[in-house]
Protein backbone atom coordinates (compact mmCIF):
# COMPACT_ATOMS: atom_id res chain seq x y z
CA UNK A 1 0.00 0.00 0.00
CA UNK A 2 2.80 2.11 1.10
CA UNK A 3 6.06 2.68 -0.72
CA UNK A 4 9.32 5.03 -0.62
CA UNK A 5 10.18 6.67 -2.83
CA UNK A 6 13.95 9.06 -3.38
CA UNK A 7 13.84 12.19 -4.56
CA UNK A 8 16.21 15.13 -5.29
CA UNK A 9 16.01 18.99 -4.77
CA UNK A 10 17.64 21.82 -4.31
CA UNK A 11 15.34 23.48 -1.41
CA UNK A 12 15.52 26.95 -0.89
CA UNK A 13 15.43 28.67 2.83
CA UNK A 14 14.29 31.76 3.36
CA UNK A 15 15.96 33.75 6.36
CA UNK A 16 13.01 33.99 8.90
CA UNK A 17 14.24 29.91 9.43
CA UNK A 18 17.72 30.52 9.65
CA UNK A 19 17.22 29.92 13.54
CA UNK A 20 16.08 26.23 12.87
CA UNK A 21 18.70 23.77 12.52
CA UNK A 22 19.23 23.12 8.97
CA UNK A 23 18.24 19.82 8.62
CA UNK A 24 14.49 20.84 9.96
CA UNK A 25 14.38 24.03 8.76
CA UNK A 26 14.70 20.94 5.01
CA UNK A 27 12.28 18.46 6.43
CA UNK A 28 9.69 21.52 6.90
CA UNK A 29 10.12 22.89 3.28
CA UNK A 30 9.78 19.33 1.70
CA UNK A 31 6.55 18.42 3.87
CA UNK A 32 4.94 22.05 2.91
CA UNK A 33 5.51 21.07 -1.11
CA UNK A 34 4.67 17.44 -0.86
CA UNK A 35 2.57 16.01 1.82
CA UNK A 36 -0.90 15.75 0.37
CA UNK A 37 0.41 16.14 -3.04
CA UNK A 38 -0.09 13.28 -5.85
CA UNK A 39 2.78 13.38 -7.88
CA UNK A 40 2.61 12.28 -11.49
CA UNK A 41 3.41 8.18 -12.05
CA UNK A 42 4.85 8.49 -8.26
CA UNK A 43 1.80 8.42 -6.21
CA UNK A 44 -0.01 10.49 -3.22
CA UNK A 45 3.15 11.70 -1.26
CA UNK A 46 1.86 11.12 2.26
CA UNK A 47 5.01 12.70 4.88
CA UNK A 48 9.07 12.46 4.54
CA UNK A 49 10.52 9.62 5.24
CA UNK A 50 14.38 10.75 5.75
CA UNK A 51 16.85 12.79 4.21
CA UNK A 52 19.85 11.19 3.37
CA UNK A 53 21.98 13.65 1.74
CA UNK A 54 22.66 16.72 2.56
CA UNK A 55 25.24 18.70 -0.12
CA UNK A 56 26.49 22.63 0.59
CA UNK A 57 24.34 25.27 0.85
CA UNK A 58 24.78 28.54 -1.34
CA UNK A 59 23.30 32.02 -1.87
CA UNK A 60 22.75 33.06 -5.33
CA UNK A 61 23.48 36.63 -6.72
CA UNK A 62 20.41 38.65 -5.71
CA UNK A 63 18.06 36.49 -3.37
CA UNK A 64 18.29 36.26 0.28
CA UNK A 65 17.68 32.94 0.93
CA UNK A 66 19.96 29.86 1.27
CA UNK A 67 19.85 26.93 -1.47
CA UNK A 68 20.51 23.42 -0.34
CA UNK A 69 20.64 20.36 -2.53
CA UNK A 70 19.37 17.64 -1.09
CA UNK A 71 18.13 13.93 -1.64
CA UNK A 72 15.57 12.32 0.79
CA UNK A 73 12.95 9.81 0.97
CA UNK A 74 9.17 10.15 1.22
CA UNK A 75 6.34 7.89 2.20
CA UNK A 76 4.13 7.58 -0.93
CA UNK A 77 0.34 5.48 -0.99
CA UNK A 78 0.64 3.76 -4.53
CA UNK A 79 -1.18 0.15 -4.30
CA UNK A 80 0.30 -2.40 -6.59
CA UNK A 81 -1.77 -3.93 -8.80
CA UNK A 82 -3.63 -6.88 -7.62
CA UNK A 83 -3.23 -5.96 -4.02
CA UNK A 84 -6.48 -6.49 -1.77
CA UNK A 85 -7.52 -3.22 0.71
CA UNK A 86 -9.69 -2.22 2.64
CA UNK A 87 -11.80 0.64 2.06
CA UNK A 88 -15.58 2.63 2.68
CA UNK A 89 -18.01 3.23 0.63
CA UNK A 90 -18.25 6.89 -0.43
CA UNK A 91 -21.36 6.63 -2.63
CA UNK A 92 -22.49 5.02 -5.87
CA UNK A 93 -23.52 6.63 -9.08
CA UNK A 94 -24.47 5.18 -12.83
CA UNK A 95 -20.32 5.31 -13.16
CA UNK A 96 -20.20 2.49 -10.19
CA UNK A 97 -19.01 2.62 -7.01
CA UNK A 98 -16.76 5.30 -5.27
CA UNK A 99 -14.65 4.33 -2.00
CA UNK A 100 -12.68 6.59 0.38
CA UNK A 101 -9.93 5.37 2.30
CA UNK A 102 -10.07 8.03 4.50
CA UNK A 103 -6.84 10.05 3.30
CA UNK A 104 -7.76 8.83 -0.55
CA UNK A 105 -10.98 9.39 -1.92
CA UNK A 106 -10.47 8.92 -6.05
CA UNK A 107 -11.12 5.24 -6.05
CA UNK A 108 -13.82 3.85 -8.60
CA UNK A 109 -15.18 0.38 -9.08
CA UNK A 110 -16.89 0.25 -12.40
CA UNK A 111 -20.42 -1.72 -13.09
CA UNK A 112 -18.46 -4.05 -15.20
CA UNK A 113 -16.37 -4.94 -12.46
CA UNK A 114 -19.46 -5.60 -9.55
CA UNK A 115 -20.15 -8.88 -8.41
CA UNK A 116 -22.60 -10.07 -11.32
CA UNK A 117 -25.20 -9.55 -11.92
CA UNK A 118 -26.01 -6.04 -10.38
CA UNK A 119 -28.11 -3.38 -10.87
CA UNK A 120 -28.28 0.59 -10.32
CA UNK A 121 -30.83 1.56 -7.74
CA UNK A 122 -32.54 4.89 -8.72
CA UNK A 123 -34.47 5.46 -5.74
CA UNK A 124 -31.94 3.99 -3.02
CA UNK A 125 -29.28 5.71 -5.61
CA UNK A 126 -27.13 2.24 -4.57
CA UNK A 127 -25.55 -0.82 -6.33
CA UNK A 128 -27.32 -3.97 -5.60
CA UNK A 129 -26.03 -7.35 -6.15
CA UNK A 130 -29.01 -9.81 -6.97
CA UNK A 131 -27.39 -12.59 -5.43
CA UNK A 132 -29.10 -15.71 -6.69
CA UNK A 133 -29.90 -18.08 -3.47
CA UNK A 134 -30.38 -21.28 -6.05
CA UNK A 135 -34.06 -21.86 -5.54
CA UNK A 136 -34.75 -19.30 -8.23
CA UNK A 137 -35.30 -16.20 -6.14
CA UNK A 138 -33.14 -13.37 -5.78
CA UNK A 139 -31.83 -11.85 -2.54
CA UNK A 140 -31.12 -8.15 -2.84
CA UNK A 141 -27.46 -6.63 -1.45
CA UNK A 142 -27.24 -3.31 -1.06
CA UNK A 143 -24.45 -1.22 -1.19
CA UNK A 144 -25.32 1.66 0.90
CA UNK A 145 -22.25 4.71 1.55
CA UNK A 146 -20.10 4.44 5.04
CA UNK A 147 -20.70 0.22 4.41
CA UNK A 148 -16.98 -1.40 4.81
CA UNK A 149 -15.75 -3.47 1.66
CA UNK A 150 -12.89 -5.38 0.30
CA UNK A 151 -11.64 -4.86 -3.04
CA UNK A 152 -8.81 -5.30 -5.35
CA UNK A 153 -6.71 -2.72 -7.26
CA UNK A 154 -6.88 -3.37 -11.02
CA UNK A 155 -5.76 -0.31 -12.57
CA UNK A 156 -4.22 3.21 -11.95
CA UNK A 157 -4.14 6.39 -14.08
CA UNK A 158 -2.20 9.10 -13.71
CA UNK A 159 -3.52 12.68 -15.35
CA UNK A 160 -1.57 15.83 -15.75
CA UNK A 161 -3.56 18.29 -13.93
CA UNK A 162 -1.09 21.19 -14.41
CA UNK A 163 -2.59 24.55 -16.37
CA UNK A 164 -1.90 24.60 -19.61
CA UNK A 165 -2.75 27.37 -20.50
CA UNK A 166 -6.13 29.98 -20.61
CA UNK A 167 -9.03 27.66 -20.85
CA UNK A 168 -11.82 27.86 -23.26
CA UNK A 169 -15.39 28.21 -21.39
CA UNK A 170 -16.15 25.37 -23.31
CA UNK A 171 -13.86 22.53 -22.37
CA UNK A 172 -13.59 24.25 -18.19
CA UNK A 173 -15.56 21.57 -17.10
CA UNK A 174 -13.45 18.41 -18.31
CA UNK A 175 -10.64 20.45 -16.71
CA UNK A 176 -12.00 20.80 -13.37
CA UNK A 177 -12.99 17.04 -13.58
CA UNK A 178 -9.76 16.13 -14.05
CA UNK A 179 -8.05 13.59 -10.99
CA UNK A 180 -4.71 13.38 -10.55
CA UNK A 181 -4.51 9.84 -9.25
CA UNK A 182 -7.46 7.58 -10.21
CA UNK A 183 -7.43 3.68 -8.57
CA UNK A 184 -9.66 1.23 -10.54
CA UNK A 185 -10.89 -1.54 -8.29
CA UNK A 186 -12.96 -4.58 -8.73
CA UNK A 187 -15.21 -7.01 -6.78
CA UNK A 188 -16.48 -9.28 -8.88
CA UNK A 189 -14.70 -12.91 -6.95
CA UNK A 190 -15.59 -14.89 -4.49
CA UNK A 191 -14.58 -13.02 -0.89
CA UNK A 192 -14.99 -9.41 -2.50
CA UNK A 193 -17.33 -6.72 -1.85
CA UNK A 194 -19.21 -5.73 1.48
CA UNK A 195 -17.76 -7.44 4.20
CA UNK A 196 -20.52 -8.33 5.77
CA UNK A 197 -21.59 -10.77 3.12
CA UNK A 198 -18.95 -12.79 4.05
CA UNK A 199 -19.06 -13.31 7.55
CA UNK A 200 -20.95 -16.54 7.87
CA UNK B 1 12.13 17.64 -8.00
CA UNK B 2 13.71 14.91 -9.69
CA UNK B 3 12.56 11.31 -9.12
CA UNK B 4 15.65 9.34 -8.34
CA UNK B 5 13.96 5.71 -7.86
CA UNK B 6 10.20 5.63 -7.28
CA UNK B 7 10.44 2.60 -5.21
CA UNK B 8 13.36 1.98 -3.19
CA UNK B 9 11.26 -0.08 -0.96
CA UNK B 10 8.08 -1.20 0.17
CA UNK B 11 6.63 -0.16 3.70
CA UNK B 12 3.74 -2.17 5.84
CA UNK B 13 0.87 -0.31 7.16
CA UNK B 14 2.69 -0.55 10.94
CA UNK B 15 5.71 1.02 9.60
CA UNK B 16 3.98 3.85 7.92
CA UNK B 17 1.65 3.80 11.04
CA UNK B 18 5.07 3.67 13.49
CA UNK B 19 6.58 7.17 11.81
CA UNK B 20 3.75 9.20 11.05
CA UNK B 21 2.57 9.00 15.00
CA UNK B 22 6.17 10.08 15.44
CA UNK B 23 5.81 12.54 13.07
CA UNK B 24 2.33 13.83 14.69
CA UNK B 25 3.99 13.72 18.66
CA UNK B 26 7.26 15.09 17.38
CA UNK B 27 6.49 18.43 16.19
CA UNK B 28 3.84 20.88 17.42
CA UNK B 29 4.77 23.24 14.61
CA UNK B 30 3.06 20.90 12.10
CA UNK B 31 0.46 22.92 9.57
CA UNK B 32 -1.17 22.91 7.03
CA UNK B 33 -1.11 19.67 4.43
CA UNK B 34 1.42 17.48 6.39
CA UNK B 35 -1.31 17.65 9.36
CA UNK B 36 -4.11 16.87 7.51
CA UNK B 37 -2.38 14.12 5.90
CA UNK B 38 -0.64 12.70 8.87
CA UNK B 39 -4.63 12.83 10.80
CA UNK B 40 -6.53 10.93 8.18
CA UNK B 41 -4.19 8.75 7.12
CA UNK B 42 -3.47 7.69 11.18
CA UNK B 43 -7.26 7.59 11.49
CA UNK B 44 -7.34 5.12 8.82
CA UNK B 45 -4.77 2.90 9.66
CA UNK B 46 -5.83 2.66 13.67
CA UNK B 47 -8.41 1.39 12.68
CA UNK B 48 -6.83 -1.45 11.04
CA UNK B 49 -5.22 -4.80 12.71
CA UNK B 50 -1.71 -3.14 12.61
CA UNK B 51 -2.81 -0.84 15.51
CA UNK B 52 -2.06 -3.62 17.99
CA UNK B 53 0.95 -5.66 16.11
CA UNK B 54 4.67 -5.03 17.28
CA UNK B 55 7.93 -5.34 15.62
CA UNK B 56 8.61 -8.52 17.45
CA UNK B 57 5.42 -10.02 16.54
CA UNK B 58 5.75 -9.27 12.31
CA UNK B 59 8.74 -10.92 12.55
CA UNK B 60 8.19 -13.70 14.00
CA UNK B 61 5.05 -14.20 12.08
CA UNK B 62 7.38 -13.57 8.67
CA UNK B 63 10.08 -15.81 10.01
CA UNK B 64 7.13 -18.67 10.22
CA UNK B 65 5.21 -18.20 6.86
CA UNK B 66 9.20 -18.62 5.43
CA UNK B 67 8.42 -22.17 4.17
CA UNK B 68 5.57 -21.73 2.18
CA UNK B 69 6.71 -20.17 -0.67
CA UNK B 70 5.40 -16.81 -0.93
CA UNK B 71 5.65 -13.77 -2.90
CA UNK B 72 7.01 -10.26 -0.78
CA UNK B 73 3.47 -8.81 -2.17
CA UNK B 74 1.32 -11.76 -1.00
CA UNK B 75 3.22 -11.84 2.56
CA UNK B 76 2.70 -8.19 3.08
CA UNK B 77 -0.83 -8.38 2.55
CA UNK B 78 -0.98 -11.19 4.69
CA UNK B 79 0.60 -8.77 7.51
CA UNK B 80 -1.32 -5.99 6.55
CA UNK B 81 -4.62 -7.42 6.67
CA UNK B 82 -4.37 -10.56 8.56
CA UNK B 83 -7.18 -13.11 7.17
CA UNK B 84 -9.08 -15.44 9.13
CA UNK B 85 -10.85 -17.55 6.72
CA UNK B 86 -9.26 -19.71 3.68
CA UNK B 87 -11.41 -17.67 1.55
CA UNK B 88 -9.09 -14.44 2.35
CA UNK B 89 -5.64 -16.50 1.68
CA UNK B 90 -7.57 -17.40 -1.75
CA UNK B 91 -7.67 -13.97 -2.29
CA UNK B 92 -4.81 -12.70 -1.47
CA UNK B 93 -2.47 -16.03 -2.82
CA UNK B 94 -2.47 -16.23 -6.50
CA UNK B 95 -3.75 -19.55 -7.67
CA UNK B 96 -3.60 -20.69 -4.02
CA UNK B 97 -5.30 -23.94 -5.17
CA UNK B 98 -2.08 -24.82 -6.51
CA UNK B 99 0.47 -23.59 -4.85
CA UNK B 100 -0.95 -24.94 -1.09
CA UNK B 101 -2.44 -27.50 -0.14
CA UNK B 102 -5.73 -27.44 2.71
CA UNK B 103 -3.34 -27.93 5.08
CA UNK B 104 -1.64 -25.72 4.36
CA UNK B 105 -3.62 -23.01 3.70
CA UNK B 106 -5.24 -23.86 7.87
CA UNK B 107 -1.50 -23.43 8.72
CA UNK B 108 -1.20 -20.47 7.89
CA UNK B 109 -4.39 -19.24 9.71
CA UNK B 110 -2.98 -20.83 12.64
CA UNK B 111 0.60 -18.48 12.49
CA UNK B 112 -1.50 -15.44 11.78
CA UNK B 113 -4.17 -16.23 14.76
CA UNK B 114 -1.04 -16.79 16.66
CA UNK B 115 0.83 -14.15 15.74
CA UNK B 116 -1.67 -11.57 15.86
CA UNK B 117 -4.51 -13.15 18.23
CA UNK B 118 -5.91 -9.55 18.28
CA UNK B 119 -7.32 -10.01 14.78
CA UNK B 120 -9.69 -12.44 16.04
CA UNK B 121 -11.18 -10.75 18.55
CA UNK B 122 -11.66 -7.57 16.54
CA UNK B 123 -13.52 -9.77 14.21
CA UNK B 124 -15.55 -11.13 17.30
CA UNK B 125 -16.38 -7.68 18.16
CA UNK B 126 -17.75 -6.35 15.07
CA UNK B 127 -20.26 -9.17 14.46
CA UNK B 128 -21.43 -8.51 18.36
CA UNK B 129 -21.93 -5.18 17.31
CA UNK B 130 -24.10 -6.52 14.33
CA UNK B 131 -26.16 -8.46 16.52
CA UNK B 132 -26.63 -6.36 19.01
CA UNK B 133 -28.42 -3.11 16.44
Amino acid sequence: MFILTEMKNVIRIPPEYFHIKLNYAIADELNKKLANKVMLNVGLCIALFDITNIKESYILPGDEASHTGVTFRYIVFRPFIEEILLGKIRSCSQEGVHISLGFFDDILIPPTALQHPSRFDETEQAWVWQYDMGDGNKHDLFMDAGESIRFKVTAEVFQETCPSGPALSETRDSIEAKVPYLIKGSINEPGLGLLSWWNN
Amino acid sequence: MEIINTKVATLSNFEVMNHLQNVKEGKKRNKGQLATITYETLRYLESTPCKHQTPESIENCLKALKHYNLTKNEKLMLINTPPITPLEIQLMVEESEERLTEEQVEEILQIITEHFPHVRKIEAEVEEEVEGT
